[in-house]
């Protein structure tokens, strides 16, 4: 699997230009696969940021961190405490979110990175839980414990004041007088998204993210070559945390509200489920991954016995009321079992992810293809021989 | 001085349940070479033996309720006590131990099984495949258990002989140290447990290639001994010790779905700060951490460093693999 | 002699010892590795070949003596990326490539290392713009006759190729001393010819080589000085057809048929 590639301009722009217009049109196409609706949409795009920030950081170095989603929430609180204290502005809330989550990945990051594998993985874990359970209990002044944070009328937001901007109701991020909830805030996640893609393509195509590459691929070789992994890796960690940081940051930016549920490790867990799904270590699984797993998260746990058995109408009676028998733990409460069975199946079968998967179906029906063609080239050729052949024979006979 | 044996007391019984954890995670690891995200899982399948044995047990039918003369009242009533009254009674009053004696077949069955369908595939791949593997794994055995057994927390009583509290203190001359009785069982239980793998691992031959595989796993390979077969029993043996210290932490913490998880995170603490594949190490730090923690959420200990219990086993995590990366007793 | 006088000394080990719990590993050994010569160090299994090619990178703290490179003391606790940027690069036993880059990319990351040092932050910056590099790696992989493959995945080569592509990636950081770790152990007869005519290539340009061999031909084609290490320490050193003669070496080698 080649991640890196010195490609062509034009085709890195085609590209962006791709991304954008699929992202872009979400809400016409996501009409046609019923995920036509805003707040899912932001999810989308949220998450996607999340796992393309993750794959930084896990997809090209193959550390596995357990921990970020406490930068998730560092992000998700700073932009509420930027709504109560300065305004309802996105801009600063955006800024400071992941300018507070890459200080917060550095510190974390510095220590973790003194350990590789299975003890990296341990020491996020546990500075996350750390954060986690901090969240909850004394730094309620903070974080306003299992209640949430939230934005209130009367905090002071001392810009809006200074420019006698009030809002009337409850407060609503806001991004130069265009409110961000619905499709307002799935524009502006998709802009973030779209930014957030590019510059992760530019990484995808640098000497930097090609040495990030080359530590996961051999990290002594690395050293022996004169490289020191540490600030690399340190780096990775840091403008992943950074993304995570955005994606909190976004959030709360169409819903201003944040808990600290959103740190626990369990969170964490979720974008590594994401970014392997969709296919660790490319450009756009991680984002494929997080849309999968948002949609039918969304999807699945709408359906019960009733939707099922709507679905399996059109099979008779016996066999219908079987697959619904078979297929209810599935769905609904039971989505996270889909999800987890669905996980296994992909780290057993295609540990590549969904990516993978599309590009063993298409070598796949190349070599198909390529079979189809050597067996009609070889008929034509028969063909073309025994018609020599009659032609000898006949000339023969005339002869 | 009562505050602080209540405290080590405290300490020690949810540093039972670690030790026991972490044993079964460092065996396996040692061992095998997997990094097992399930055993919290295993931990929380045998949790719910027991509560399966006392559903089993407590199967009613309805019959007419004697108490009540003013109308026709039915009441549920257990099969077992209609047939055979108190003696009835006290089988359903030991549910408890009965699912040891049930769960160490049905927990070690399910240890082959895992081992055999799953992890075997996984030696030779790489320490965060098995970590996402088994994660996966452990997702799917808690939402099938929430599927059948709802996501409240069920409880299960302890036998009524020993649901009562010990006055301890009385053995060490203070007073007012009571402390529940089945708390000290567990403690006993799984002192009791620890001591047989260990006895096991040092006084059979089974045991002593187990360690000499742990040692050094190719050597023993090369010695013609058919070190897999002995690796899937060592799965199943993590399996049941786990289950086990599920099967009697029942009555401590009424069980649910995601109890598993809560306890794999510190069992890896656990197993890290004692050292990844050192098994003394695992058990020492059990109980370490688990008096560790109980101290820190003392009063006055909070009062100075506010918030030190929420965060005190990681922070000892963190600290040791920082300092001391191969953990109290880990090997080089 | 005068001549050889005159050379400058890019690397010299003095007095160095290494006990491994109570086993002498290297004894009292030096050694002055001049500008410009192909310097090979034999000896049977475990006389400490490894050992003291280790001490010389800093992987080994020797207990006594001194390692100077280019007159600068190599002392404990220079981490392997300082060493490889003062200039010496290393072709390891087991090949170490990345296996999962292209050929081209894994012969590009060690120039990339020599032009911006052990860290450079510029995730922005991007590969197309790195033409000389690229260039400069394509140039030296025609050299090796690998050209042709170089997009292929380095994990899918021969493991011979792999050792000869790894020498590539330490040729293009043009080292001021490269140590060669057997390199030519586990090859077939016909790959070692070719791996002895690509190194008597780079010894035209006068790369300083430090290599540790087994196989006799190699070290007899290439090196210009032989130091024959034995039980830790050096019983001999010369030019090679002094050392072909040497009792103390046959003494050393004796009942090996190599001499």
């Amino acid at each position: 699997m080649q991640t890196i590639i010195a490609s062509t301009r034009t085709k890195d722009m085609a590209l962006t230009a791709l991304f954008a217009v699929i992202v872009v049109t979400a809400p016409i196409w996501g009409k046609l696969i019923g995920a036509g609706y805003p707040d899912l949409l932001q999810k989308f795009a949220i998450f996607g940021l999340f796992a393309i920030g993750y794959n930084i950081l896990f997809g090209l170095t193959g550390y596995l961190s357990f921990g970020h989603a406490a930068f998730l929430g560092i992000g998700s609180y700073t932009t509420v405490w930027s709504f109560k204290l300065l305004t309802m502005n996105a801009i600063p809330a955006v800024f400071f979110s992941v300018l507070l989550a890459g200080i917060f990945a550095a510190a974390i990051g510095f220590l973790s990175l003194r350990r590789s594998g299975i003890y990296f993985s341990i020491l996020t874990l546990a500075f996350a839980q750390m954060a986690y359970n901090l969240a909850y209990s004394v730094l309620t002044p903070i974080t306003n414990g299992e209640t949430g944070l939230r934005v209130l009328r009367d905090d002071p937001r001392v810009i809006d004041a200074a420019l006698g901007i009030q809002s009337e109701g409850s407060p609503l991020g806001d991004f130069f007088g265009l409110t961000l909830t619905g499709y307002n805030g799935f524009y502006f996640c998709a802009l973030m998204l779209i930014l957030g893609f590019y510059v992760s393509l530019k990484i995808f195509r640098s000497p930097f993210g090609m040495k990030l590459v080359a530590i996961k691929a051999n990290q002594t070789r690395m050293e022996y070559t004169g490289f020191n992994p540490r600030p690399y890796l340190l780096s990775a960690f840091v403008i992943s945390g950074m993304y995570a940081g955005l994606a909190g940051s976004l959030m709360a930016l169409v819903d201003p509200l944040a808990g600290a549920e959103r740190m626990q490790w369990t969170a964490s867990g979720e974008v590594v489920l994401m970014t392997i799904l969709g296919g660790v270590g490319t450009l756009f699984g991680p984002i494929l991954g997080a849309a999968i797993i948002k949609y039918f998260e969304n999807i699945f746990s709408a359906f019960n016995e009733q939707v099922l058995h709507r679905i399996f109408e059109f099979l008779p009676d016996w066999l219908a009321d079987i697959m619904v028998l078979l297929t209810n733990p599935f769905v609904g409460e039971g989505w996270h079992l889909t999800l987890g069975a669905l996980f296994m199946v992909v780290i057993i079968f295609v540990p590549g992810g969904v990516i993978e998967g599309f590009r063993r179906l298409a070598r796949w029906s190349t070599r198909f293809d390529a079979e189809a063609a050597e067996r009609r080239k070889a008929e034509a050729e028969e063909k073309a021989k025994a018609r020599a052949a009659r032609q000898a024979a006949d000339e023969g006979g005339a002869k | 001085m009562e505050a602080l044996l209540l405290q080590v007391l405290n300490g020690l019984d949810k540093g039972g349940a670690y030790a026991l954890i972490a044993l079964g995670l460092t065996l396996v690891f040692g061992t095998l070479g997997v990094v097992n995200f399930a055993h919290g899982a295993i931990f929380m399948l045998g949790a719910f033996v027991t509560v399966s044995v006392q559903n089993v047990l407590t199967i009613s039918m309805r019959v007419k309720d004697e108490s009540i003369t003013f109308f026709d009242a039915y009441k549920e009533t257990p099969y077992l006590e209609v047939w055979w009254g108190d003696v009835g009674r006290a089988i359903i009053d030991y549910a408890v131990p009965i699912s040891i004696l049930v769960a160490i077949p049905v927990m070690l069955l399910i240890g082959l099984a895992m081992e055999r369908g799953l992890v075997r595939h996984f030696y030779k791949r790489e320490h965060a495949d098995q970590i996402l593997v088994t994660f996966g794994l452990a997702i799917v055995l808690q939402e099938i258990v929430k599927a059948n057994f709802g996501a409240n927390p069920i409880p299960v009583p302890a036998p009524e002989l020993v649901a009562g509290s010990a006055d301890v203190g009385a053995m060490f001359g203070l007073h007012g140290v009571v402390y529940p009785w089945w708390r000290l069982l567990y403690l006993l239980f799984s002192a009791l447990i620890i001591g047989a793998v260990f006895a096991f691992l040092h006084f059979t031959t089974f045991g002593m290639v187990v360690r000499a595989g742990m040692h050094d796993r190719e050597t023993v390979g090369l010695l013609g001994i058919n070190i897999e077969r002995r690796f899937t029993i060592v799965f199943g043996i993590a399996a049941v010790v786990a289950g086990l210290a599920g099967v009697m932490y029942t009555p401590i913490l009424p069980p649910d779905y995601h109890m598993g998880m809560d306890f794999l995170v510190l069992s890896f603490v656990v197993v890290v700060v004692g050292g990844m594949g050192s098994l003394p190490g695992a058990v020492a730090a059990g109980f370490l951490l688990g008096i560790l923690q109980s101290f820190a959420s003392m009063n006055e200990v909070k009062t100075i460093l506010p918030g030190i219990d929420q965060i005190i086993i990681y922070l000892v995590a963190v600290v040791i693999l920082l300092v001391r990366p191969r953990g109290l007793m880990g090997k080089d | 002699m005068t001549d050889q006088q005159q050379r400058k000394v890019v690397l010299s080990i003095s007095g160095v010892n290494k006990t491994f719990g109570g086993l002498q590993a290297l004894t009292d050994i030096n050694l002055k590795i001049e500008e410009g010569m192909t310097h090979a160090i034999i000896g049977p299994n475990g006389a400490g070949k490894s050992t003291l090619l280790n001490t010389c990178i800093g992987r080994i703290t020797p207990d006594s003596g001194h390692i100077q490179f280019e007159g600068k003391d190599l002392v404990a606790g220079f981490t392997p990326h300082a060493i490889n940027q003062l200039g010496i690069s290393r072709v390891f036993q087991t090949p170490e490539i990345f296996p999962e880059l292209s050929i081209l990319y894994n012969v590009m990351i060690p120039a990339f290392a020599r032009r911006d040092g052990s860290f450079k932050f510029n995730p922005f910056r991007s590969l197309r713009k790195e033409k000389e590099i690229e260039d400069e790696a394509m140039s030296l992989l025609e050299d090796f006759g690998m050209a042709d493959e170089r997009h292929h995945h380095a994990g899918s080569l021969a493991r011979g190729n792999k050792r000869r592509l790894e020498l590539a990636m330490c040729l293009i950081q043009h080292p001021k001393l490269l140590l060669l770790d057997e390199p030519t152990a586990g090859m077939a007869r016909h790959d070692t010819n070719r791996t002895i005519e690509l190194l008597k290539k780079i010894k035209l340009r006068g790369m300083t080589k430090v290599i540790i061999e087994h196989d006799m031909h190699v070290v007899f084609s290439l090196a210009d000085r032989i130091s024959v290490l034995a039980q830790g320490a050096i019983i001999a050193e010369g030019a090679p057809n002094e050392i072909k003669g040497h009792p103390k070496v046959r003494e050393a080698y004796l009942g090996s048929a190599v001499l």
